[in-house]
């Protein structure tokens, strides 16, 4: 190690650190950066002490100050609902009718019905609304199966459709084709003249169409136009739940398919359900 | 470059670290030091003035000129007012700012750092405070040796007062900008004002005490970028602290009656090192700690007045004019005409018109469109294709608006508006003033008139009572064909 001299050529010292023959100007540090230094590495230190810092195999170091980022969520959530109450009350006391009139609670209502949407009901109605096709009806379009006034959308909401709770919604397609309801040809006409519906020509005077006013009409009424009140959808349409076309139509004739929805009147409290209706009335414009 | 006196002395065994060598200005008078004063009273007094500058903007509307106010969104300056969304006009700011700093800079040197830094004016003012309670160089040397005595005690006490009182209004003057001046003013006196704003307060107020009581130069040299890239702003017609050399050596002390025939006109008095703010030695040439205040001229052409001598011996000038006198000439103006001092002009002209511009031909009306993806689009009963949007508007005035809202693109275009009109080709909206209105839209066109997966939409927005229309683009998604 060569020794510590004063470099000629910059008038400054070295360090005494020389490598093939250069050598190291010493620059020395300004001592109030090295004491900053430490008072940061003092500050770390206190930190480990007072924050919860370090983990362990069975959680984490606590630290003495009893922080907890977890427990200061909860009690903003909590202050955050104590400031919602207000509104809360607001929603409870008024109708899904009232609240689409009034600006202010339609847009408090639009805001929290889409969180509370996608908490609840994404999963299978998927977000938006957009649904799953050949499982969960679309509440994006203007198709309502069960209604789709304010009312009608609540109601749904509250008591579902086909579960256990007495106020639920109840219907069942009834099977055609199997046993002896309906020979395969007549299934085969049949299926025809809702596929004529669907696309907006019925097929007047056609074997199908007798077999229609015959069979079908007392639930999805004259011309397919569908009865809300027992859940059978409208068939002059070309939106389909389950599968369109002559096979998808063959299918639900003669296997019925369907579906059910819980009731949320036991989960969700009537503000959240009525949120929930103005929100999915928006979706797809509503009755 | 050459090093600064607390890098140049290191301990005999080259310590690696190094002692900080307390800085005690003396005081000094001349031109540069007037031009400081004056300099100090404009930019403290806009300091704690501007937020009390009054801007009426109507009723309702605050009626501070300078103001941010964080809460409501809104930046206030004088007669603009700026949204969130606009930030981008703080972007040129800056921009025009640094540009203005690299002109400052290639022109006449540092003074930016010399003259209008906040560090340097709160630094001077520090300073002042010393010399007024203690006494000037010697005595607050003194001061420093001195035993803890009653004295002592006594003077560093008012000194550290009068430099919290000015730290404490230095923090203050700061959060006025973000509310009304007037009524934050007595909150804080009155211990009303909120956490944030005595936090605010303290942490402004604090690192003023800190880096212009105990910091000071430390800032210049060991955090502030730009004296380390000064010198690339820099060239040889900037103007910059010269000590000539060709006239001051070979230097000496002088003694009375003697004559300057052949020796320099330095009598190495040191006045200029000790009227240092950041205690460098001018003659070793211009280095990274000279902050270009100039004060070593003034104390040095104090020397050479009362030796009869010709001034600026240490002079603000550039390298070209010392040259030529050191060569007989002149010296002369500088030349302002210059590549880089025309590309700063013209970059400033740049920014500068395009900020005007676009404030001057600013909306007061902005739209946004937010075309809904989850479903992109729905068949509906009737054989149509319905696309969601978020429509937003933005009243950007003080008054309730009306809109009547068109939407074109695709023939037979219906929509609905949530809670309002369905099934229309038009309809008027309402946004309250300084509000932005949100609408959830439905827009509906027939199928055979949907042109595939993915069209162009126009909103047209026409503003009723000016007839302004703004026109902004979307896109309405089908399936594909």
């Amino acid at each position: 190690m060569a020794s510590m001299e004063k470099d000629s050529v910059s008038g400054q010292m070295t360090t005494g650190h020389e490598w093939d023959g250069i050598k190291e100007l010493n620059t020395p540090l300004p001592k109030w950066w090295v004491y900053v230094f430490w008072a940061c590495v003092l500050w770390a230190i206190g930190y480990w002490v007072a924050m919860p810092a370090w983990p362990t195999p069975s959680g984490y170091t606590q630290g003495m100050l009893n922080y907890s980022s977890r427990a200061n969520l909860d009690e903003e959530m909590k202050a955050q609902k104590a400031g919602r109450s207000q509104w809360v009350a607001k929603l409870q006391a008024a109708t899904a009718e009232e609240i689409a009139k009034d600006k202010t609670l339609l847009n408090y209502a639009l805001a929290g019905g889409k969180v509370a949407f996608g908490e609840n009901c994404s999963a299978c109605h998927g977000a938006g609304g957009v649904g799953v096709p050949g499982a969960y009806p679309r509440l994006a379009d203007d198709e309502w199966i069960w209604g789709g006034t304010l009312a009608d959308i609540e109601q749904t909401i509250k008591f579902g459709v086909r579960n256990a709770h007495p106020d639920s919604r109840q219907s069942e397609m009834l099977p055609f084709g199997t046993g002896d309801a309906l020979a395969a040809d007549q299934v085969s006409q049949l299926a025809d003249y809702v596929l004529s519906l669907s696309s907006k020509t019925p097929a007047a005077g056609s074997p199908g169409e007798a077999l229609f006013a015959e069979r079908c009409a007392a639930c999805h009424q004259e011309g397919g136009v569908g009865l809300k009140d027992l859940g059978a959808p409208a068939l002059n349409n070309n939106i389909w739940l389950y599968k369109g076309g002559k096979d998808g139509i063959i299918a639900q004739m003669t296997k019925p398919k369907h579906g059910s929805m819980p009731a949320w009147t036991e989960r969700l409290d009537a503000g959240t359900i009525k949120m929930l209706a103005v929100y999915v009335h928006s979706l797809g414009g509503g009755k | 470059m050459n090093q600064h006196p607390s890098q140049a002395k290191p301990k005999k065994s080259g310590g690696l670290y190094a002692e900080t060598v307390i800085i005690h200005p003396r005081a000094v008078k001349g031109l540069y030091r007037n031009l400081k004063w004056w300099l100090m009273v404009l930019t403290l007094g806009f300091w704690h003035l501007a937020p009390f500058l009054r801007w009426d903007r109507g009723p309702g509307a605050p009626d501070q000129a300078i103001l941010a106010d964080l809460n409501g969104g809104r930046g206030y300056f004088f007669f603009i007012e700026i949204w969130p969304q606009e930030v981008y006009y703080l972007t040129g700011l800056l921009l025009f700012a640094a540009i203005t700093l690299f002109f400052m800079s290639a022109l006449a040197g540092r003074v930016w750092c010399g003259f209008l830094c906040w560090q340097t004016v709160y630094t001077d003012l520090f300073v002042l405070v010393e010399r007024v309670v203690v006494g000037d160089r010697p005595a607050r040397m003194n001061l420093v040796r001195r035993p803890w005595d009653l004295h002592k005690i006594a003077k560093t006490a008012i000194v550290h007062t009068l430099w919290l009182l000015i730290s404490a209004a230095c923090g203050i003057s700061f959060t006025l900008f973000f509310g009304d001046a007037f009524q934050t003013l007595k909150e804080i006196l009155t211990g009303q004002a909120s956490l944030g704003t005595y936090s605010a307060i303290i942490v402004v107020g604090g690192f003023c005490y800190l880096l212009a009581g105990f910091a000071r130069e430390q800032v210049c040299l060991y955090m502030c970028p730009y004296s380390r890239f000064q010198s690339s702003m820099l060239d040889e017609h900037s103007l910059i602290i010269n000590y000539e050399t060709w006239r001051g050596e070979p230097r000496g002390a002088i003694r009375k009656g003697q004559g300057f025939d052949g020796r320099g006109h330095c009598i190495d008095c040191r006045a200029c090192v000790q009227a240092c703010p950041t205690g460098i030695d001018i003659r070793e040439g211009l280095q990274m700690a000279c902050i270009g205040c100039g004060l070593c001229a003034d104390a040095c052409n104090t020397v050479m007045a009362k030796y009869g001598l010709p001034p600026n011996l240490i002079s603000y000038d550039s390298i070209t004019n010392v040259t030529a006198r050191e060569k007989g000439g002149r010296g002369g103006i500088t030349r302002l005409v210059r590549t880089r001092t025309v590309l700063y002009s013209l970059l400033l002209l740049v920014i500068g018109g395009a900020i005007a511009l676009s404030l001057g031909t600013r909306r007061t009306t902005e739209a946004n469109i937010l075309h809904e993806r989850t479903p992109l689009y729905v068949a509906q009963s009737d054989g149509s294709i319905r696309n969601g949007y978020t429509y937003k508007v933005l009243n950007m005035i003080r008054q309730d608006r009306s809109y009547r809202l068109k939407i074109a693109g695709l023939d037979g275009i219906r929509f609905s508006v949530v809670g309002g009109a369905s099934g229309v080709g038009e309809t008027e909206l309402q946004v309250s003033g300084d509000e932005v209105g949100t609408f959830r839209l439905y827009v509906d066109v027939p199928e055979a008139n949907v042109k595939g997966k993915k069209s162009a939409i126009f909103f047209e927005l026409t503003e009723l009572s000016e007839g302004r229309t703004l026109r902004s683009e979307s896109i309405f998604a089908g399936p594909e064909k």
